[in-house]
């Protein structure tokens, strides 16, 4: 039973680095314009891994993460030269590259399955991810990369910050875009080694991604993205780690993922101000203030055309002049309802004095606005 | 009104000698010689695709050189970063960036902060008080996405501003700006330049280039003039620009800014603006 609990703390505390780096880190990449260069990575790290493997013999954490570390490396380097060298566009060399690289990783799997004498088992892990796998060992490794690709971003803050924003004039006041394009491309290379094992290279990118995706619907400061992304990296890592090591044979990268995308969902959903549902809101109300500034404003037009403001006009008038006819009589009966306007007689309306003062302050607020 | 002999005994602020710069095969500016004096306020008109961002951008070693040498305040560029301040076009970042407007002005003291060090108090202070100078003190905390893009203008104005630099190369700063918005951000660019600063425009509206502008350098691949406005900018110059097409005519009225509102704007403007008269 404790054999038990410290595996999945073990687990637990593994899931929780990959998601904070992953997605503090990734939301930097979102940024950037560059959320599939992760997946290109990811993928062309899984050769690295198992030519580290096969250079070894064994599945030695430090050896692996280095082959999967340089591989990725080599991968986003493939993707910059393409797009500077020819005329492939950049989602075509990420496409290039990720197949490219996966198709030798494959290859490379089974060869390395069919050497006698070497244990390959649990290298095809790799692929979906596999938490329950985890040891101490491979969590302190995770710990310091992570560690250190975070420290890196913090003191490189207000230049990946405007590196992002704009590069152009990062460049023009000094700071080698270049050079800070390379450090963000290492940062990501790093979190997707120190996720790689428990997320494997197939879904990677999901978890580099979504939090970021999700976090930028909750804030409005880039501390406040990725600190957020931070933490639902953290927490879908974490919940979905430990689902699938509680039931066997469930790969952990899928059930990750699943976890991350009910956070970007709910994100889209029910986040104020950019949620679908806020929007939405905000739609029914702009429509509604506008047929109550539009009938105002009719009923003010042929008060100007009598010369007498306070002259009462049949609502079927003014149904005459919008293209929604059935909603004037609702409409005059909010407006009659906040002063705006009075009923004169069976089926006269005319605007009252603060009717006049309203639509008067809205032609201001439009004039000001064009 | 800067005279000559101040000219020549002053160090220029640009002297940019046989620049040309090609995409691909395409020659987009071609041996490019101008001297642009310390002190003056000079709009750079062309038509489009006339190079004019990319001369910018040339002289910021943001593109790069087919030829030529851009000396900056005397020296190369790459000594003088910190007495530059661009403005680059509106369109060219993305303005639903999660940050605020007084965080993109900070940004303009990053150049003198170097590596690491984080803006401070100072450095918040300053960038407040330039916003303050553009007129948008009250939108300090704003999401940048919020704002019209009269006010991300001024933003970008703002952040040039705080660089507290000695030229200032603008792309466009007028575009999408109303006319009260326009007229503020010309005196702000004169008080620059009464303050001994040598600012540079891309401007697009020939009408007002007089009105605004003390010098002038036209382009359209090459050079085709440059120097005070009265001087070079005539009929002939304008025709060599623009290839007989000039979208501007001296006699020509001004244009007033109504012009730009639609049709049921101004029905809506001429009923509510005169409700008095008629009753």
């Amino acid at each position: 039973m404790i054999e038990f609990d410290y595996t999945l703390r073990i687990v637990a505390l593994g899931a929780a680095v990959l998601g904070v780096t992953a997605g503090a880190l990734g939301t930097f990449a979102v940024l950037r314009g560059q959320s599939l260069l992760g997946d290109a990575i990811a993928h062309a790290a899984l050769p690295g891994v198992v030519l580290a493997f096969l250079a070894m013999g064994a599945k030695a954490p430090l050896g692996l993460a280095l082959g999967a570390g340089v591989a990725g490396w080599l991968g986003a380097l493939a993707v910059g030269s393409v797009v500077r060298r020819s005329r492939v566009p950049l989602d075509a060399a990420l496409g290039i590259v990720l197949a490219v690289f996966f198709g030798i990783g494959l290859v490379l799997l089974t060869f390395a399955q069919r050497i006698p004498g070497l244990n390959p088992a649990g290298l095809s892990d790799y692929l979906f991810g596999q938490a329950a796998a985890l040891v101490a060992a491979d969590v302190w490794l995770m710990g310091i990369l992570g560690g250190l690709a975070l420290l890196a971003m913090a003191v490189c803050w207000k230049e990946l910050k405007v590196l992002l924003f704009d590069p152009d004039f990062a460049h023009s006041v000094g700071f080698p875009v270049r050079a800070l394009d390379v450090l963000l491309t290492t940062l990501l290379v790093i979190s997707i080694v120190v996720g790689l094992q428990t997320v494997g290279v197939v879904l990677m990118s999901a978890i580099l991604i979504a939090p970021g995706a999700a976090a930028r619907q909750w804030s409005n400061t880039l501390g406040g993205v990725v600190g957020l992304a931070a933490v639902f990296g953290a927490v879908s890592g974490v919940s979905g780690a430990l689902i699938s090591a509680a039931i066997p044979r469930l790969p952990t990268g899928p059930t990750i993922v699943l976890c991350a995308s009910a956070i970007v969902a709910v994100s889209l959903l029910a986040a104020p101000g950019r949620g679908l549902i806020a929007r939405w809101i905000e739609t029914l109300r702009s429509r509604r203030t506008l047929q109550t500034v539009g009938v105002l404003e009719d009923l003010y037009t042929l008060a100007l055309r009598h010369g007498d403001l306070a002259k009462e006009h049949p609502a079927a008038t003014l149904q005459t002049m919008t293209a929604r006819p059935e909603r004037v009589q609702p409409t005059l009966r909010a407006l009659e309802a906040k002063g705006w306007v009075r009923p004169v007689g069976d089926d006269g309306w005319a605007l009252t004095d603060d009717g006049l003062g309203a639509v008067r302050q809205f032609a201001r607020n439009h004039d000001r606005e064009t | 009104m800067p005279n000559t002999q101040n000219a020549i005994r002053h160090p220029l602020a640009l002297d940019v000698a046989d620049l040309t710069v090609a995409y691909g095969e395409a020659p987009v500016l071609w041996d490019i010689d101008l001297q642009i004096p310390e002190g003056v306020l000079c709009a750079i008109v062309g038509p489009n695709g006339a190079g004019k961002t990319t001369f910018i951008k040339a002289v910021l070693e943001l593109v790069p050189k087919a030829a030529g040498r851009v000396l900056v305040l005397g020296t190369p560029y790459r000594r003088q970063r910190r007495r530059v301040a661009y403005v680059p076009q509106r369109g060219t970042v993305d303005w639903d960036f999660p940050t605020t407007a007084l965080d993109v002005v900070t940004m303009g003291t990053y150049g003198r902060l170097g590596w690491v060090r984080r803006p401070g108090a100072k450095e918040k202070a300053d960038s407040r008080a330039a916003l303050e100078q553009v007129g948008m003190g009250d939108y300090a905390d704003r999401q940048i996405a919020q704002l019209s893009g009269g006010q991300q203008q001024r933003v970008f104005l703002a952040r040039a501003l705080v660089q507290d630099a000695d030229l200032y190369l603008m792309d466009e700063p007028f575009q999408g700006v109303d006319a009260t918005t326009e007229k503020a951000i010309v005196t702000l660019l004169q008080d620059l330049r009464e303050a001994g600063k040598t600012v540079l425009v891309v401007h697009h509206d020939l009408q007002t280039v007089p009105e605004y502008f003390d010098w002038a350098f036209l382009l359209n691949v090459r050079r085709i003039a440059a120097g005070p406005v009265d001087e070079v900018f005539t009929d002939a110059t304008l025709r060599a620009a623009y290839g007989g097409r000039v979208p501007f005519q001296a006699s020509n009225g001004a244009v007033s800014g109504s012009a730009r509102l639609g049709t049921e704007v101004d029905l809506a403007q001429s009923s509510t603006s005169s409700p008095e008269s008629p009753s």
